[in-house]
């Protein structure tokens, strides 16, 4: 579903990616992990059209489709969905506003008809069931005020209501108490689907106690230095970043 | 200069052929309030930026103009020409006035509720003018401003609303200001009074249109006379041609425990300057000074404020949002006046504004003069762009760049138009905002 190679990308002077190559099949829960300023959310944006952000080399396919080419809207248009890790707060604009206007901006991209607020709402309705969240949230203004974790549970609305073909979590466990933690991983594991990909970026383990991935990817200064499965994700856990890159440089040092 | 002073003395002949003939010149006591206003007038004349209170603004454009009085005998609009503007759904009375003069048979008196008057000024002065000596020219200051002092000068037609005490309106009046093409360019001074007795309630709209593109000038005065309790809700639509030149001023005398709602939207006019003046003359007053404004192109819009707490435990809210494209410029000036004992008065002052273009500029000044001691006054203000982090968002969740601006704008612009609290009003309101918002370049400038 996704092929990233080579990709390099720079902000301002600072070269932030420099190299990163990974496959993502649908149906796969990825994890991208590293520590601080590896460029675990940078490449999280760039994949969502972030435009301040320079690809000086690389390309990134995405179901056959030169993903790097295309608009932000058009990739979410494609099925792409970011899920921020700041979420921006946008007064006077209605949480349930945004929703119906994302949600039939992507349907009439696929040439299907629009639906009106009668229609809509019951199915928004039913996926602020799935993320125990109250209705009153439809009422308020994009994440203005919203708590954390309220806004990390946004996310995860648009998320569920949009139904993107390919999820990018970034840092979505981040400051989000236990409770809040299952709340949300559970409205992402309801979407795990086989026509799914969905990538999880996150500097935790514990989040991968509740999404389960497929493969877990290490990213250290731009580049991918590890990748295995859900085990690698405990390694980290217990021998923790530096354990991981100095066993990759030893492993690089002196091929076995 | 000297274009200046010709043109200042082509005033005081254009006010000797207007004296004569004009409506309620019997009257003395019009009359005497006419000449000493062109005498002022011609003291005075048009402010320049070396005046605190002009600073921003230059009325070059207006003194150098040689305006002729928009006289009778231009072709009337019909109805189905002025239907473009809207407002059809408004139910309640309607005076329309073209280049300043009452124009009955585009006019609709009904339904008037019992007592109360409404009609032209210049058919009042003619024809009872008792309510009229009281009031007229009693609460703008001519002394001071010039503009005020040219419409005085001129004054002769306009609106003229008596609310008697106790009575409520519940449909709006509305007031449609429409210029219509002369030959050279032409000069209106609507003059408006409006008087709310005891307990009454009434909202009036004042709405300014072109039918050309043609240069003219719009020099209004409005007088609003709020008695005790009454409750009173004024609107100002200034969407006049890109080469009108518009000078409002809006005083509105509040007595005691009244609530007044000012609400402003400029779009429209060349150079626009919007000047609200309310005093709260009584105890436990209540005034909301709302506005919108959104300039493009070379306009300059100005509003200049000027909220004077006279008596004591009284309320006012100033909230002035601004957004400007292009070349123009926008000014908020916004004076908060607290009196010796005007104790416990408690006045707020916010203009926002968001500049969409490199050129566009604003000047914001908040000005408090504060003699009593126990007050609380706040002010604030804020220039930014559009918050281009919040456009990333929107288009990520798929909404095209043009959409998600517009989606924007119109939630800023809704901050201001929410404040009105007259349904089919602010609907209409809101459809012209979003007019200028589709059709301008907050679209263009999008791929």
């Amino acid at each position: 579903m996704l092929a990233i190679r080579n990709l390099h990308v720079k902000v301002g002077d600072r070269e932030i990616l420099k190299g990163v190559d990974l496959e993502v099949n649908a149906g796969e829960v990825c994890a991208i992990m590293g520590p601080n300023g590896s460029g675990k959310s940078t490449l999280a944006h760039v994949l969502a059209g972030r435009e301040t952000y320079e690809v000086t080399a690389g390309d990134v396919i995405y179901e056959g489709k030169n993903l790097l080419g295309l608009y932000p809207e058009a990739r979410a248009c494609e099925g792409v969905f970011l899920a921020f890790q700041y979420p921006v707060e946008i007064p006077g604009v209605g949480n349930a506003y945004l929703l119906k206007a994302a949600f039939n901006a992507i349907r009439k991209h696929r040439g299907l008809e629009e639906l009106d607020a009668m229609d809509f709402l019951p199915l928004v309705k039913e996926k602020l069931k799935l993320l125990d969240m109250d209705e009153e949230f439809l009422s308020r203004a994009v994440n203005e005020g919203f708590s954390g974790g309220e806004k990390k549970r946004n996310e995860i609305l648009q998320l569920a209501v949009l139904e993107p073909r390919l999820a990018i979590l970034d840092e979505t466990d981040s400051g989000l108490d236990i409770d809040a933690l299952k709340i949300v991983a559970s409205g992402v594991n309801a979407l795990r689907s086989p026509e799914r990909a969905i990538i999880v970026v996150t500097h935790y383990q514990r989040l991968l106690n509740y999404i389960v991935p497929d493969s877990v990817h290490v990213l250290v200064d731009g580049r991918i230095v590890r990748s295995g499965g859900r085990e690698l994700a405990l390694e980290l856990e217990d021998k923790g970043y530096s354990g991981v890159e100095a066993e990759t440089q030893l492993a690089v040092a002196t091929p076995s | 200069m000297s274009a200046v002073t010709h043109a200042q003395d082509s005033y005081l002949e254009s006010f000797a052929r207007f004296e004569e003939g004009a409506g309620g010149s019997g009257q003395e006591w019009l009359r005497s309030i006419r000449r000493s206003a062109m005498a002022r007038f011609s003291e005075l004349g048009f402010p320049t930026t070396h005046e605190e209170d002009w600073r921003f603004t230059n009325v070059a454009p207006i003194a150098e103009t040689s305006f002729r009085l928009a006289e009778d005998g231009h072709v009337s609009p019909t109805v189905r020409e002025l239907e473009r503007f809207g407002f059809s759904d408004l139910a309640g009375i309607r005076l329309v006035f073209v280049n300043g003069r009452y124009e009955p048979g585009l006019s609709r008196l009904q339904p008037l509720p019992e007592g109360v008057k409404v009609g032209s000024l210049v058919h009042e002065l003619t024809t009872d003018p008792g309510t009229l000596e009281q009031h007229l020219g009693r609460y703008a200051d001519y002394q001071h401003d010039a503009f005020c002092a040219l419409n005085t000068a001129f004054m002769q037609d306009g609106a003229f609303v008596h609310i008697p005490r106790g009575t409520v309106l519940s449909e709006p009046i509305y007031l449609l200001y429409v210029s219509a093409p002369t030959a050279d360019p032409a000069i209106t001074h609507p003059r408006n009074l409006i008087v709310a007795g005891e307990d009454s309630q009434a909202t009036i709209v004042e709405d300014y249109v072109s039918l050309s593109g043609d240069v003219h000038f719009s020099n209004v005065v409005t007088e609003v006379v709020v008695g005790e309790n009454s409750v009173v809700r004024h609107y100002r639509i200034e969407r006049e041609s890109a080469q009108a030149f518009h000078v409002s001023t809006l005083r509105v005398q509040q007595g005691r425990s009244s609530d007044v709602a000012s609400h402003s939207l400029l779009l429209g006019g060349a150079l626009v300057r919007n000047n609200v003046h309310p005093v709260l003359a009584g105890d436990g007053g209540d005034c909301l000074i709302n506005g919108l404004f959104m300039g493009t192109g070379e306009q300059h819009l100005d509003n200049y404020m000027k909220v004077e707490h006279a008596g004591p435990h009284c309320n006012s809210r100033q909230f002035y949002n601004g957004i400007l494209d292009g070349r123009s410029r926008g000014v908020f000036h916004g004076r908060i006046i607290v009196h010796k004992d005007a104790q416990k008065t408690n006045a707020k002052q916010t203009n926002r504004n968001l500049l969409l273009s490199d050129e566009a500029q604003i000047d914001t000044k908040p000005q408090l003069e504060i003699h009593a001691d126990d007050v609380k006054c706040t002010h604030g203000a804020t220039i930014g762009q559009i918050d281009e982090d919040a456009i990333f968002y929107l288009r990520s969740r798929g909404i095209a760049e043009a959409s998600a601006r517009i989606m924007l704008l119109s939630a800023f612009a809704r901050e201001s138009l929410g404040r009105m609290k007259n349904e089919s009003i602010r609907k209409h309101l809101e459809g012209l905002v979003g007019q200028w918002l589709t059709s301008g370049k907050p679209l263009e400038e999008t791929r």
